[in-house]
């Protein structure tokens, strides 16, 4: 017994069957057509960015490695070692010990500073929170984003490095670019 | 010592120097055309393509050499051990073979003695071809079938349909021109294009050669005999290193032979048009720059058109091709008859 499909059955709407001339007009037409597409993209040019020589510049409020900060006219840190980084940071990257200014070695302008702080950029997933906790803005997300290395312990950053200035500075995209 | 068409001696060594000379010339173009291929189809796609090694990425091909050359010679435990070592040696013998014949000028006075710019100038000319074509074909065949894998023979039984189906067609298209040149020699069928290239009377001729070397030498959009996306390289997909080497090589010399006839048959060989005559030294550097050209075309298609579905293609090659070559075969011959008479 068949089946009935009845009230179900799709109607396909197909377009005319060209025929043999209109067929191989359409196919030759076509293939015509992609070739002018094809060389349009020659005459176009190369959009690629050749990336190790040039590099797409940053927005400003991109993410990169940390930077810690000083005071410009002192040169006394911002950091006073108070660990609320390493509170708000969810990847647990973030390790201070803080030490007492005494009056022979002033490192801060408050009564504590960093003794040791060093930031896991392995473990970094470059939220943000750091920068949003700080009540100093001692710590802010810099732009660097090329951080690979060789092995595990060189990407553990220390307080000078993210004192340090970076050697070779990220473009920054300026306005309205 | 063999006596050419043109009616003069040449010297075995003559030859062997030719054959030398030749030899070395299509193997150093080679790897110039994979880069070619890959930096023009880098820039169909808005990018650069190979630009690292050496100035302008000119010297890619020379590090993939030393790459393929470094790897495992691996083998599977399926494979058919001679056959499958013989295979890719068969392909790339057969493609320096059919190469000899494309002429690259006349025969001019080279230190007092006649040397004909060509390895060979047979009296059967394109037979010549299509016969070292079938041979390469069983490079092909025995290759697939000797891999023991089930991605290699369905890519080996795709080869031969395709080729057998293609061959016939470009065999046809070929038979205006002979017909109106009134000769197979290669030389004697450029000589004959003094007053007007061929592809302009056999376009249609023209048109469905070109048609028919795409499939023949498996370049997309009939590149379904090696269809990465459902076979993985069809016939030469279980082999590596310098085997796989031979197969390109094969495949890219193959390009150059067809670029070669067509521009032999229908594209005046040496000659230049306005009647341009330049010395005989020039001679093969517009066969070589006509070559190019038409390689380039190859790979304008290649950055084009997506590959052909099975059916479309052996219906394309027997309901159009074939009745279209046999066509401007009927047409041509009543028309040349109907002139001379």
């Amino acid at each position: 017994m068949s089946w009935s499909p009845g009230e179900d059955q799709i109607v396909v709407q197909r377009a005319p069957e060209p025929g043999a001339a209109g067929g191989a007009y359409r196919a030759f037409g076509e293939t015509l057509r992609g070739l002018k597409t094809t060389f349009a993209r020659v005459v176009e040019g190369v959009t690629t960015i050749q990336y190790p020589e040039q590099k797409v510049p940053v927005y400003p409020r991109f993410r990169g490695r940390h930077k810690l900060h000083r005071f410009e006219d002192t040169g006394l840190e911002k950091c006073v070692g108070c660990s609320l980084c390493a509170a708000a940071c969810p990847a647990d990257c973030i390790r201070v010990v803080a030490a007492e200014n005494t009056a022979e070695t002033r490192v801060s302008a408050g009564e504590r500073y960093a003794a040791v702080y060093e930031i896991n950029i392995s473990r970094c997933i470059f939220c943000g929170y750091c920068e949003v906790a700080c009540p100093f803005d001692a710590i802010t997300m810099g732009h660097d984003f090329e951080l690979s290395d060789y092995s595990r312990a060189d990407l553990i950053f220390t307080k000078e490095m993210l004192l340090a200035e970076p050697i070779e500075a990220t473009p920054l995209r300026g306005e309205g670019e | 010592m063999t006596l050419g068409l043109a009616g003069y001696y040449e010297a075995w060594w003559i030859q062997i120097i030719k054959s030398l000379v030749i030899f070395g010339i299509a193997l150093g173009i080679l790897p110039l055309i994979i880069v070619y291929e890959r930096k023009l189809l880098g820039r169909f796609q808005n990018r650069y393509g190979p630009n690292r090694v050496g100035p302008f990425g000119l010297l890619q091909p020379l590090a993939e050499i030393v790459k393929f050359a470094t790897k495992e010679d691996s083998r599977p435990v399926t494979a058919v051990g001679p056959l499958y070592v013989i295979a890719p040696v068969i392909s790339i013998l057969a493609a320096v073979a059919a190469f000899a014949i494309v002429p690259f000028g006349d025969a001019p006075h080279i230190f007092g003695t006649r040397v004909g710019l060509y390895g060979i100038d047979t009296s059967i000319g394109p037979l010549y071809v299509f016969a070292f074509g079938a041979i390469a074909f069983y490079g092909l065949m025995l290759g697939g079938w000797a891999s023991g894998s089930k991605y290699s023979y369905l890519g080996a039984m795709r080869a031969a349909a395709q080729l057998i189906s293609y061959e016939v067609s470009q065999g046809l298209a070929l038979i205006g021109v002979v017909i109106t040149a009134g000769s197979l020699s290669l030389t004697h069928i450029v000589h004959a294009q003094g007053g007007m290239w061929y592809f302009i009377p056999q376009f249609v001729g023209f048109i469905v050669f070109t048609c028919a070397s795409f499939a023949e030498v498996n370049r997309a959009p009939f590149d379904l005999v090696e269809a990465d996306a459902e076979l993985v390289a069809g016939y030469f997909t279980e082999y590596g290193g310098t085997r796989m080497v031979a197969y390109l090589f094969a495949e890219y010399l193959n390009m150059m032979v067809v670029s070669g006839i067509a521009v032999t048959l229908f594209l005046g060989g040496w000659l230049l048009p306005f009647g341009i005559d330049p010395p005989a030294w020039v001679d093969p550097f517009i066969v070589l720059g006509k070559m190019f050209l038409f390689i380039t075309f190859f790979i304008w298609i290649r950055a084009t058109l997506p590959r052909l579905r099975y059916d479309q293609l052996m219906s394309f090659g027997w309901k159009i091709l074939l009745p279209l070559a046999t066509l401007n075969a009927l047409v041509t011959a009543i028309v040349v008859v109907a002139v001379h008479s």
